[in-house]
């Protein structure tokens, strides 16, 4: 699971208001090298949730110097742009769970795939 | 050949239909391989995606990832959502560049709001039809996955599945609860006089109405045999698999008041709401 796709990832639980984000909790971490593509990264950045963000790729110890705001005019920034593009799609969970803030439900990651079934009262 | 034969749907629950033998074929047998790359490559363009942008899109029912690696040969990045991890998988054997993820879309697809440009599904949708398992209630489910799709979506944005519908009760039933939920669109249908070639493409639109596209094979059909069938607002007008419209319905008449016109017949414009 890569951090990008945790930044979208939410409980989908009946009943649960505040399913997000989900709190990792990984027991097994790879770092990949996936190609760089500026254009891309630039455009996911406002549809980031930052904050979660920073929290999620500290948890794992990859925060390195990722600031706690997206700095100005990152469009042009390719430095910047590079280190987001390192936590967001090269940073992998490979073993471990994510956990519901609300209800503390775990959904457990294997393999690097989250499995987000429910059960049947969950839906 | 028996008709659960060519309806899978009806053998069995999909994570347990798409066991390692079955993976496999998605990995091995030619034919399977070119037929979903195919059908792939026709629901990205039916997606209708800016040009020469990187886009981040959700497939759901993704499978072994053959339908992913199209997109990532666009130089899309993308989600893969499935129930069967034999599919899955074969999927991460494959190294797929996509994200997976191991989940029941009948169940709601577990991303906030406005994540994707875009959605495609390549033969996974009629599996919502049928009921698995007792407590499975096909429109119940068939409406969560399609409100949560819809507002994972981006407005503006496009879900473009390719299914193989049983009958038109089906797609009666697939559409209304797609509406329901707030998308407008229609029916693509490729096709529609080759009974080998004939594909359907539900094309969706999330919060703005687009224009829907035509489908391949119009210049040789015959004017009987639409090959769109548009739905919009809070009624679904369904013309029937043979292509003509319900008798006595709006459409009907319409079509019959065209016909007379084009015999030079003079027509009321008055329309009755039926």
């Amino acid at each position: 699971m890569k951090l990008l796709t945790h930044n979208m990832l939410t409980s989908h639980v009946k009943g649960v208001i505040n399913g997000y984000p989900l709190l990792i909790k990984a027991t097994e971490v790879k770092v990949n090298e996936v190609e760089f593509n500026p254009q891309f990264v630039s455009r996911m950045i406002p549809k980031l949730e930052w904050s979660a963000l920073i929290q999620a790729a500290e948890g794992l110890g990859h925060l390195q110097d990722l600031p706690g705001t997206p700095i100005e005019n990152y469009e042009n920034d390719a430095e910047f742009l590079r280190k987001v593009h390192r936590v967001l799609l090269e940073v992998e969970v490979i073993e471990g769970s994510l956990q519901c803030p609300e209800s503390g439900r775990e959904f457990p990651i294997s393999k690097g795939v989250p499995n987000m079934l429910l059960n049947e009262d969950e839906s | 050949m028996s008709s659960s034969c060519r309806r899978p749907e009806h053998k069995a629950p999909p994570e347990v239909f798409y066991n390692e033998e079955e993976a496999k074929k998605y990995s091995q047998n030619s034919r399977i391989i070119e037929i979903q790359t195919q059908m792939s490559e026709r629901a990205v363009e039916l997606l209708n995606l800016p040009e020469d942008k990187p886009c981040y899109l959700l497939d759901v029912g993704c499978g072994s990832g053959l339908s992913g690696d199209y997109l990532s040969e666009e130089g899309h990045y993308w989600v893969g959502l499935d129930i069967s991890t034999a599919m899955l998988d074969v999927a991460m054997d494959r190294e797929v560049e996509g994200d997976l993820v191991l989940g029941d879309m009948g169940q709601g697809v577990p991303f906030r709001s406005g994540t994707f440009d875009g959605c495609i599904s390549i033969s996974a949708l009629q599996w919502l039809c049928n009921a698995d398992k007792k407590s499975h209630i096909p429109p119940k489910r068939l409406y969560t996955f399609f409100s949560s799709l819809y507002s994972s979506l981006q407005r503006g944005a496009r879900a473009v599945f390719q299914i193989y519908p049983e009958d038109s009760k089906q797609l009666e039933l697939i559409t209304s609860q797609a509406m329901k939920a707030g998308f407008t669109g229609g029916m693509v249908v490729d096709y529609p006089n080759s009974t080998k070639a004939k594909k359907f493409f539900l094309c969706l639109f999330a919060g703005e109405s687009g224009v829907l596209p035509k489908g391949l094979g119009s210049e040789t059909s015959s004017r009987n045999v639409p090959n769109q069938v548009q739905f919009t607002g809070q009624r679904s007008r369904f013309k029937n698999m043979k292509g003509k419209s319900v008798k006595k319905s709006k459409d009907w008449i319409m079509e019959k008041k065209e016909r007379r016109r084009r015999q030079g017949k003079y027509v009321s414009m008055f329309i009755c709401l039926v």
